[in-house]
């Protein structure tokens, strides 16, 4: 099946000017400015098929924000191939944006002042939606994000969370083949996000849409993506499965017990990483689990005994210092 | 063109909701606006009674008149400054725009225009008690009415052109504001907006001419209280069109080179 989205050696550099504190430094900048090149993205290479959902995962200033923004058009990349449903984004195709969309999570475009209704009915209008096919996508997404009550109030009105599912039911009319999502929970409260991750899956779903995915939230990435791609520093770092990557970068599990006497000396099996009352939480190298869980279990008699792979992000932490030697 | 049609009319549509939300707020605006002009017109009425009863062939009668109507072309003409743009690209909101399947430009003119919907309503009133208090000398032909309906939005677009150049200049630097500041005082004095251009000296009203000022500002006025034949009605007209024509084409070809430089740095 062909790519719908191709990323060959994609590079965005930009020039910052900089010079050293006080006067002397700012008078000689007046003359001869001096620029520094930063790579905010580096050659990265990545292909993406049609339906997949990827999480595309990096800490502050990856690149992250800046590959979506190539991808989406708004940015002009520096050098590299870069094809959108065959579409070369910068080139801003209307017929390209129309079966885009890029939804930010601290980003809005419904008017303030007015009910969502009225700017549902703008993006009718911007993407030239028939009136017919709108209404039955508009009722369809309000129904699906339980926003019935609500579609007629102010948006100044609505809480955050509310006015980011009208973002979504606003940013998805057009039924986008492919989503670029920016931090689309960032915020939010558990419930909002659950319920905004559960619309996101269920889009995709409905329509086979692509969906590409950043978020600092690891809840999104577990729940949405099969395949994540790491990024830092503007360079690729990993690119496969979620579960590939838990294995072949977490080098330690968690297992948890409840313990008659938690004050009990435990480093010897692990690092204790947290007591709850009787129950205790500690970190174990992956290739000893199997015998710290049989030394646990015959010489402290613990009740309760869970294995479970390390956090998502303890994970990703773990590619970063693992490969920023590499990068440096 | 159907499709276009339907864009400006909802863009105007979302644009009237939103400026009644706070007439309040909107009629202060104006006020604030009047004192300007209010200025101007007790200045000159003062003296072209000193001079006997006229300065430069306007009475306090057609002075009032003249920049009564100044209000109301003044609420025409106002466009997204380059303060805006400023703003836009800081905020985000360009990047929104920008991913739009229509140029941004079209956002603006209709959004503005929805606006001037609601302000024309507002300055209704305000230019009936203006009229009470001055006593303008207004009397108009059919043809100067339609004329000038004509003028004040074609100077709506060239203000917007010509102010849409000058807010694409954000994409060079973020420090447009001397720029705007500069542009401001060569349109006071070429415009018609300080005093008729009639009563500016002779290489003025030349070299208003060839700037777009004047066909944004004074010649509208002009059509209604200014007595023009009607061959200068229609020249002005042309002038008018010309500016829109190669003030649109200049934006669209900038706007190409602009916007590759856009780093989206508000998001």
């Amino acid at each position: 099946m062909p790519s719908v989205i191709s990323i060959s050696k994609l590079a965005k550099h930009y020039q910052v000017p900089e010079r050293e504190a006080g006067l002397k430094a700012a008078a000689k900048g007046l003359f001869k400015r001096t620029y520094k090149t930063v790579k905010a993205v580096d050659e990265i290479s990545f292909d993406i098929q049609p339906g997949e959902v990827v999480g595309f995962l990096g800490p502050n200033g990856a690149g992250k924000t800046t590959t979506l923004k190539m991808l989406s058009g708004l940015l002009h990349p520096t050098s590299g191939g870069l094809s959108v449903l065959g579409y070369e984004p910068a080139k801003r195709n209307h017929d390209y944006l129309r079966q885009i969309t890029l939804v930010m999570g601290n980003r809005n475009q419904l008017s303030w002042d007015l009910p969502a209704l009225d700017s549902f009915d703008l993006q009718r209008a911007i993407y030239s939606i028939p009136t017919d096919e709108f209404k039955r996508t508009r009722d369809e997404f309000v129904e699906l994000l339980e926003l019935r009550d609500l579609v007629q109030k102010p948006v100044r009105n609505l809480s955050l969370g509310e006015r980011m599912k009208m973002e979504f039911v606003g940013a998805l009319l057009h039924k986008p083949k492919i989503l670029f999502l920016d931090e689309p929970t960032l915020g939010l409260d558990v419930t909002m996000q659950k319920r905004i991750r559960s619309f996101v899956a269920e889009y995709n779903k409905r329509y086979g849409a692509t969906v590409l995915l950043t978020s600092h939230y690891m809840a999104d990435v577990e729940a949405l993506c099969r395949r994540v791609i790491v990024i830092h520093h503007g360079r690729l770092l990993f690119d496969g499965d979620l579960a590939a990557l838990v294995e072949k970068f977490s080098a330690f599990k968690t297992v948890g017990f409840t313990l008659d006497n938690p004050a009990a000396d435990l480093s010897q099996y692990g690092d204790v990483v947290s007591i709850d009352g009787s129950r205790v939480m500690m970190r174990v190298p992956k290739e000893k689990t199997s015998a710290v869980t049989s030394r646990l279990l015959t010489e402290l008699s613990v009740d309760d005994l869970t294995v479970e792979a390390a956090p998502i992000e303890d994970v990703i932490e773990s590619v970063f210092a693992v490969r920023k030697e590499a990068l440096e | 063109m159907k499709r276009y049609f339907d864009f400006y009319t909802s863009m105007m549509r979302v644009s009237v909701l939103e400026q009644w939300q706070y007439p309040i707020a909107n009629y202060f605006y104006m006020i604030g606006m009047l004192a300007e002009p209010v200025i101007y017109m007790v200045v000159w009425s003062a003296v072209a009674e000193q001079q006997g009863g006229s300065v430069g062939g306007y009475t306090p009668g057609s002075l009032a008149a003249y920049y009564i109507v100044w209000t109301l072309v003044r609420q025409m003409n106002i466009a997204f400054t380059p303060y805006g743009w400023e703003w836009r690209i800081r905020q985000g909101r360009l990047s929104m725009s920008l991913l739009r399947p229509m140029h941004p430009l079209h956002e603006d003119v209709a959004f503005f225009a929805g606006w001037k919907v609601v302000m024309i309503i507002l300055w209704i009133p305000l230019a009936l008690v203006l009229s009470l208090i001055f006593k303008p000398d207004l009397n108009p032909t059919l043809l100067d009415g339609v004329i000038f309906f004509v003028a004040i939005w074609m100077a709506y677009l060239i203000r917007t052109v010509t102010l849409s150049l000058l807010g694409m200049v954000t994409f060079w630097t973020t420090r447009v504001s001397a720029l705007f500041e500069l542009y401001f005082a060569a349109e006071l004095i070429l415009s018609g907006r300080l005093v008729p251009l009639s009563l500016m000296p002779d290489w003025v009203q030349r070299a208003a001419w060839f700037f777009p000022f004047r066909w944004a500002f004074g010649y509208p006025i002009e059509v209604l209280v200014g007595n023009m034949s009607v061959n200068d009605l229609f020249i002005g007209l042309g002038m008018q069109f010309v500016w829109v024509f190669f003030g649109a084409v200049f934006v669209s070809q900038i706007w190409k080179i602009a916007i590759r430089r856009f780093s989206a740095v508000g998001g």
